[in-house]
């Protein structure tokens, strides 16, 4: 079962969005970010709202993918609203009753920062769900490239995450099957308190970082046997090129800076 | 040019200085087109030979050369990698990408072959392997088989002139490891690749033209697989065994069936036994 697992939350379907180049989906995500705290009044989340939802429909997302990224955001929106909700020093009393105070700022606030928290996230899983991990990291190395000069490891960062995402179901697969072994000679995860189970977990770390190094370097002699020498002098499987589709999508996307703004 | 394409001259190597000798004064040429298996057993130096054969390792004394470049010389390393492509024995801890092209690509990119190009050798490396439809899949979600033919075409993208493997079938069940088998035997002779063929099993090296058996660093025998392997008891002593059609055939002339020596596996043997009746 652990076999099966796909990586990232990337939804494989054609649509212009899936087409844009990585590295203006990147800059866009960031863009739309800036956006969402750019804006100070509530108006200014109707075109936020309208700019996500107009990327689902072009990307052929169902909403309710957007939706299951903030579900495991709920607690922690929940706290930010009611935080902000009792704690905020406002004029305009709606309620008062014994220590607890609710007032009109107080209300607003705590709806603006749930729902920048809210489009913060569905911003980000607009990309992850649009973009393959593989493609993602290509786009942040060339985005990253030019910090090479003064001595960023934009390739290795690149590589190191390239392979980290290869290796984790490997090593999820792993895991399962030292805990089966443990399981099988009498080893209990299950049972205890929190600290009992969680020395339970030091006989499945220590193998799985015991062969975690060895596949490190298994793989270190296997990438120099195919002439890995870093960055330099490396072609590019992937072609990204500028096509007209990006053009539009920073239109829009500063079309939507420029509103937030003025509202 | 050399008319060896890999050749070892008085190669001695050892892990660290002053440590005992891993391999001891091996001396191997190996021809193009041909397809040798090296058989021995754990630390018997046969690893250890791999690596030294596209590079990994620069010999501690003697020479290694590959197309008739020295390994020792650091402006060669990358070509002779390129000629000399290496499979290692763990299908997960070669491939690099979570996607099959991109990881068959990983080679093309480090090698600097233009873009454009690129593709085309993807899909016929994979075509050779049999694995083009699994292009755009992801390795964990194949069987160990098939990662390797994905780790052979990472190799033949690079279209080199000699492929080691180093125990590539050892973690296989016997299903992916007769495919990898074929497809290496096939690429051989399709191809004319020179395959060095690193193994413990003795059905495989019986299917190998030729056969090494290394004991303790040191390159004891060298010959056709009728050759070494009728040198039976030579070959337990050094706790080797011999593979099981050639045991049953010193048998059955020990009890004056006149079979050949030749027939090597199942079908050939019960061809010459029908004979004998």
């Amino acid at each position: 079962m652990l076999k099966d697992i796909t990586l990232g939350q990337y939804y494989p379907v054609k649509s212009p969005v899936h087409n844009l180049d990585p590295r203006i989906k990147i800059i866009l995500t960031i863009a739309f970010i800036v956006a969402v705290f750019l804006g100070t009044s509530l108006w200014a989340f109707i075109p936020v709202a309208a700019y996500i939802i107009l990327a689902a429909v072009l990307a052929h997302l169902p909403l309710k993918l957007l939706l299951k990224g903030i579900k495991p955001l709920r607690i922690i929106l929940i706290f930010t609203f009611l935080l902000n909700l009792f704690f905020n020093a406002g004029e305009t009393v709606l309620l008062e009753v014994w220590k607890i105070r609710i007032t009109l700022e107080g209300l607003l606030t705590a709806i603006r920062f749930s729902m920048r928290l809210v489009f913060l996230v569905s911003g980000a899983s607009l990309l992850t769900l649009t973009t393959p991990p593989v493609v993602l990291t290509d786009g942040m190395e060339r985005l990253l490239s030019p910090l090479r000069k003064i001595g960023f490891p934009a390739h290795e960062l690149a590589m190191m995450m390239s392979i980290a995402l290869r290796f984790i179901p490997v090593l999820l697969e792993e895991a399962d099957k030292i805990m089966k072994a443990q399981m099988a000679r009498g080893a209990d995860f299950e049972s205890g308190n929190l600290i009992q189970r969680a020395k339970s977990m030091v006989p499945l770390l220590v193998p799985l970082f015991v062969s975690a190094f060895r596949r490190a370097g298994d793989l270190a002699m296997a990438m120099e046997a195919r002439c890995y020498h870093g960055g330099e002098g490396r072609t590019r499987l992937r072609v990204l090129k500028l096509t007209m589709n990006d053009l539009y999508a920073c239109l829009i996307t500063a079309a939507l800076i420029v509103i937030v703004v003025l509202i | 040019m050399d008319k060896f394409i890999l050749q070892t001259e008085n190669v001695s190597y050892a892990y660290e200085e002053g440590e005992g000798l891993a391999l001891k004064n091996v001396s191997l040429g190996f021809r193009a087109g041909e397809m040798t298996a090296v058989l021995g057993h754990n630390g018997s130096g046969k690893s250890t030979l791999a690596k030294l054969l596209n590079g990994l390792y620069i010999p501690t004394e003697g020479k290694v050369t590959v197309c008739g470049m020295d390994t020792s010389d650091d402006t060669h390393t990358w070509d002779i990698r390129r000629n000399a492509g290496m499979v290692f024995q763990n299908p997960d801890n070669q491939l690099v990408a979570s996607i099959v092209r991109d990881d068959v690509g990983f080679g093309l990119e480090n090698i600097g072959v233009p873009s454009e190009e690129m593709p085309a050798r993807i899909e016929k490396a994979l075509n050779a392997v049999g694995m083009l439809q699994f292009i755009d899949r992801a390795p964990h979600m194949l069987s160990g088989g098939q990662k390797q033919r994905i780790a052979i075409a990472g190799i033949l993208a690079m279209q080199p002139r000699a492929l080691i493997l180093d125990e590539a079938t050892a973690m296989l069940d016997p299903k992916g490891r007769q495919d990898v088998f074929d497809i290496v035997q096939r690429l051989n002779r399709e191809q004319g690749i020179t395959v060095v063929w690193i193994t413990h099993f003795m059905e495989e090296a019986a299917r190998c033209g030729r056969v090494i058996v290394m004991h303790e660093g040191c390159c004891v025998m060298d010959g056709t697989p009728e050759q070494v392997f009728t040198r039976a008891e030579e070959m337990r002593a050094m706790r080797l065994d011999v593979p099981p059609m050639v045991a049953l055939g010193d048998l059955l002339r020990a009890r004056g069936l006149p079979v050949s020596r030749e027939a090597m596996d199942v079908d050939a043997m019960a061809r010459e036994v029908l004979k004998c009746q």
